[in-house]
């Protein structure tokens, strides 16, 4: 998902790369073709939170409220705006629309970094199953602050709970997104005035990721953790995110070789005038990442959604994950993924999309 | 629970649903209707075709971004504002919209992808299949969303477990293919493709009323009107069928679809009335002003249960109790709340059971939710009156839709003999009639979906989970504001996809020729 917002990152550099009208409709042209798929991703990892981890889904899209809707807004204005834009009678004109593409350029990666970034920092709600036999009060998921989600962008609501790493983690995915689309456009188009404008923006870009992420790493490494017991309590743990990943060395391998693979995407794209292959290992490295910083969150009985006010209501793989039986009708749907991978792959042959 | 927040909840996914509903049956009809014009494109190799399949491609574009746009706030708003019924459920519930992401929207995204983009960079043959699977796509996301809702009609393949808490899936297939899901799967697709007919109908009338584009036209509506008379024939059976199916689930969506207090054996169908605004469900008064029986006795029994004289029960049945002609026995309101709190009040014994290790008290309390679960929601209730469903609403959206339902045979009948004769373009009522179907097919398709779920009132799910306790624990005023933004910006995009499409339309399909895209 990280890894497909680089439609997001392109979008966010219409009106840096994009100087004359001819050059951002061969940006758009050229993130049209792809911008379904990063969508329908979203739309599928939806569903998936939802058959997967419904009590993920029902605590936090209703806790997390505006964090969600505005997510929610940004990436419906893009949707329209791609099949918009450049229809006569739109009613708002080519600039709103390429506004709207911004908005959700910038919007979309900040608020799902911020948002992810609470899997770790935590979020102030709590759960209790039996309230749905309660008449007075038969709401199970509770959230703890009237800011509803819009807390995340600087912390907590508790004492002490100011600390503005979510955002840090925003920031991080929004400049790597943004070299992500940076690198897309040299791969994709075959201008030279944006393919060295891109260039630009693929070091000024990643020099700025690595000033937020590697900030968060460190963070993520040395703080404490909320780690499920056996019988069911949750317990905060020091360095906990540190032992995961030194407990699994095959971890630090994929994180490892992911880094390299960003930072060599982020050289190609950056200095090496006739490469236009920085996207693939910036994209492969991110995917990488991605999967190490999800899997730390979750693994070694990790609450991968603490609960700041009531530790035992975080949330672990265990206590909120579907039924053995939906999980395994969810497995054997996964079976459709390589099917799908391989028509997408060649049918994007068939068409060759480079413009 | 709080009463506005439950009906401002319940306004923000009726806005959403309704907004969605207007782009996605458009493009599920005309999508078809491009797949046939593909055809004979790539059989004949008459550039005529090909432009006809262009023209309603580009119409088809404008509304698939919007269809998408409320499609993707439709599926996140169980979580933001339906969280108690997202969890209670979503081991059930999530599955379907997870599988329709996996195998069925990808396929639209990547194939549509080569409809639009693909004309001169594949071959015909890529292309005329591309167009077959990209629609098959669309169609087979209708299915699990449909599989989604009519579990929520009639609720199966489930287990109620008071450990989490939560129904749990136990069986798949009953879930994916239960009767209801696929009536209404054949039901909506079917109506949606009398919807995609009679625009293309409609707006081809239009031309021919211009003297404009005359052989498009004529070319368009000779597929259209076929389509559409074999689908609204189609549309009409299913639509039977699920009526039967809501006669055996539902009993008081029927009882509210035909304003029926007290049923009885030999029950006739109400083929047009006006009800009394005050009647309540205990007066005892008539409750129409006045109405037109079906002129066929029995009607109703015969159309719910295959047999003129068998009992179809009405609202007051439902609440008092009663027995079906096969011997079923229905229980009344009373002994369904009994049933319902004992099953609550099991679930707390079972948790008390739970923090103290109570194997033997969790055993018995586990039977007693055995038994009793079926009725689980009715424990909520205070009075029948809550159990009933909008009657007004629902019995004249479901009359409307059926007559129109009729109307539409007539209409792509007509159309479609008096354009095979040649004649079409002087009939000129005909064509205005045509012209004013576009806005009858909303209306009729609309209709259909606010019987079947204000008919599924008071109920998220059918007798397990009143909508009263399926909301999620937040301020009215979030839901206000963002109720507010999704109209403002829903009407917005409408307005612009109307205005999109009146631009196209003026162009014409002649202008077809460059190739760019959506």
């Amino acid at each position: 998902m990280v890894f497909l917002m680089f439609v997001q990152g392109g979008q966010s550099l219409i009106y840096r790369i994009g100087k004359t009208d001819d050059e951002l409709k061969l940006m758009l042209d050229s993130l049209g073709k792809k911008w379904e798929l990063t969508f329908t991703t979203l739309v599928t990892f939806g569903g998936a939170f939802f058959a997967s981890f419904p009590l993920f889904y029902s605590t936090s899209f209703s806790g997390a409220f505006w964090v969600w809707i505005l997510i929610l807004f940004s990436f419906v204005i893009q949707a329209v705006s791609f099949h918009f834009i450049h229809k006569k009678g739109n009613l708002l004109g080519k600039n709103t629309y390429k506004a709207f593409l911004f908005i959700n350029g910038l919007m979309g990666p900040i608020l799902i970094g911020a948002a992810v970034s609470t899997f770790f920092f935590g979020a102030e709600f709590t759960i209790n199953r039996g309230n749905i036999a309660d008449m007075g009060n038969p709401i199970i998921s509770q959230w703890n602050t009237a800011w509803h989600g819009l807390e995340a962008l600087w912390g907590s609501t508790l004492p002490g709970g100011f600390h503005l790493w979510n955002v840090v983690l925003g920031l991080a995915i929004f400049f790597l997104v943004r070299s992500l689309g940076a690198l897309y456009f040299i791969n994709n188009i075959r201008n030279e005035e944006i393919v060295s404008r891109a260039r630009k923006h693929v070091l000024i870009n990643s020099i700025a990721f690595l000033i937020f992420f590697l900030p968060y790493l460190i963070r993520l490494l040395l703080k404490d953790g909320w780690t499920g017991q056996p019988d069911g309590t949750i317990v905060v743990e020091e360095y906990k995110y540190l032992k995961t990943i030194l407990a699994n060395w095959w971890m630090i391998v994929i994180l490892l070789v992911g880094v390299v693979g960003v930072l060599y995407g982020f050289i190609l794209g950056s200095f090496y005038k006739k490469s236009r292959k920085g996207i693939w290992f910036a994209g492969v490295g991110t995917v990488m990442v991605v999967l190490v910083v999800l899997l730390t969150a979750g693994f070694n009985g990790s609450a991968y959604y603490p609960s700041l006010t009531d530790p035992n209501s975080s949330l672990t793989i265990a206590n909120s994950s579907s039924s053995l039986f939906t999980l395994r009708t969810m497995s054997v749907v996964s079976l459709f993924i390589p099917f799908v991978v391989a028509y997408i792959s060649y049918v994007w042959k068939k068409m060759d999309f480079h413009i | 629970m709080d009463i506005a927040l439950i009906d401002w909840s319940r306004a923000q996914f009726a806005l959403t649903a309704m907004y969605h509903w207007v782009f996605v049956p458009l493009t599920l009809g005309l999508g078809l209707l491009m797949c046939i014009y593909s055809t004979y494109y790539y059989k004949t190799g008459d550039e005529k075709w090909k432009s006809t399949t262009r023209f309603w491609q580009k119409i088809f574009g404008v509304n698939f971004a919007v269809g998408l746009a409320t499609g993707l706030i439709l599926e996140f708003e169980f979580g933001t504002n339906w969280s108690n019924y997202s969890y209670f459920v979503g081991d059930i519930f999530g599955a379907p919209l997870a599988i329709e992401g996996i195998v069925a929207f990808f396929i639209e995204a990547t194939f549509f992808a080569v409809v639009f983009f693909g004309w001169d960079k594949v071959s015909k043959k890529f292309h005329l299949a591309s167009t077959w699977i990209a629609v098959f796509g669309a169609t087979l996301s209708a299915w699990w969303i449909l599989v989604a809702n009519a579990w929520m009609q009639y609720p199966v393949g489930m287990h109620f477990n008071p450990e989490t808490a939560r129904n749990e899936m136990v069986d798949f297939i009953a879930v994916a293919f239960s009767p209801v899901a696929v009536n209404k799967f054949l039901h909506t697709v079917l109506s949606s493709w009398v919807l995609g007919s009679a625009f293309v109908v409609g707006l081809s009338s239009w031309y021919l009323l211009r003297k404009k584009h005359v052989d498009f036209s004529i070319r368009s509506i000779k597929i259209a009107a076929i389509v559409g008379f074999a689908a609204i024939l189609l549309t009409v059976l299913t639509g039977h069928y699920s009526g039967q199916k809501v006669a055996t689930y539902q009993p008081m969506k029927l009882a509210a679809m035909e304003g029926l207090y007290n049923g009885s054996n030999k029950a006739d169908l109400v083929g047009f009335g006006i009800l009394k605004p005050d009647k309540l469900y205990d007066d005892g008064q008539d409750p129409f002003v006045f109405k037109i029986d079906v002129p066929i006795p029995g009607f109703l029994s015969f159309m719910s249960f295959n047999d003129f004289n068998s009992f179809v029960p009405g609202v007051q049945d439902i609440i008092d109790g009663y027995t079906l002609s096969d011997g079923t026995v229905h229980p009344s309101y009373k002994e369904k709340v009994l049933q319902g709190k004992a099953a609550q009040q099991a679930l707390r014994d079972y948790r008390q059971a739970l923090k103290a290790n109570d194997e033997e008290a969790k055993e018995t309390n586990m039977a007693v939710l055995d038994e009793n679960m079926k009725y689980f929601g009715y424990g909520f209730f205070d009075s029948p009156k809550e159990s009933i469903p909008p009657i007004a609403l629902t019995f004249y959206t479901f009359h409307i839709m059926v007559l129109l339902g009729f109307y539409f045979i007539a209409l792509f009948a007509l159309v479609w003999y008096l354009n095979r004769k040649g004649t079409l373009g002087k009939v000129k009522w005909l064509l205005w009639l045509g012209v004013l179907s576009i806005p009858l097919a909303y209306v009729a398709s609309q209709s259909g979906w606010i019987v079947a779920e204000v008919g599924r009132q008071p109920w998220s799910i059918q007798d397990v989970l009143p909508l009263s306790q399926s909301v999620s624990s937040i301020p009215v005023a979030n839901v206000k504001t963002t109720f507010f933004i999704f109209l403002t910006l829903f009407t917005i995009f409408l307005i612009a996809d109307i205005g999109i499409m009146i631009n196209i339309i003026r162009k014409g399909p002649k202008a077809e020729a460059e190739n760019n895209g959506y």
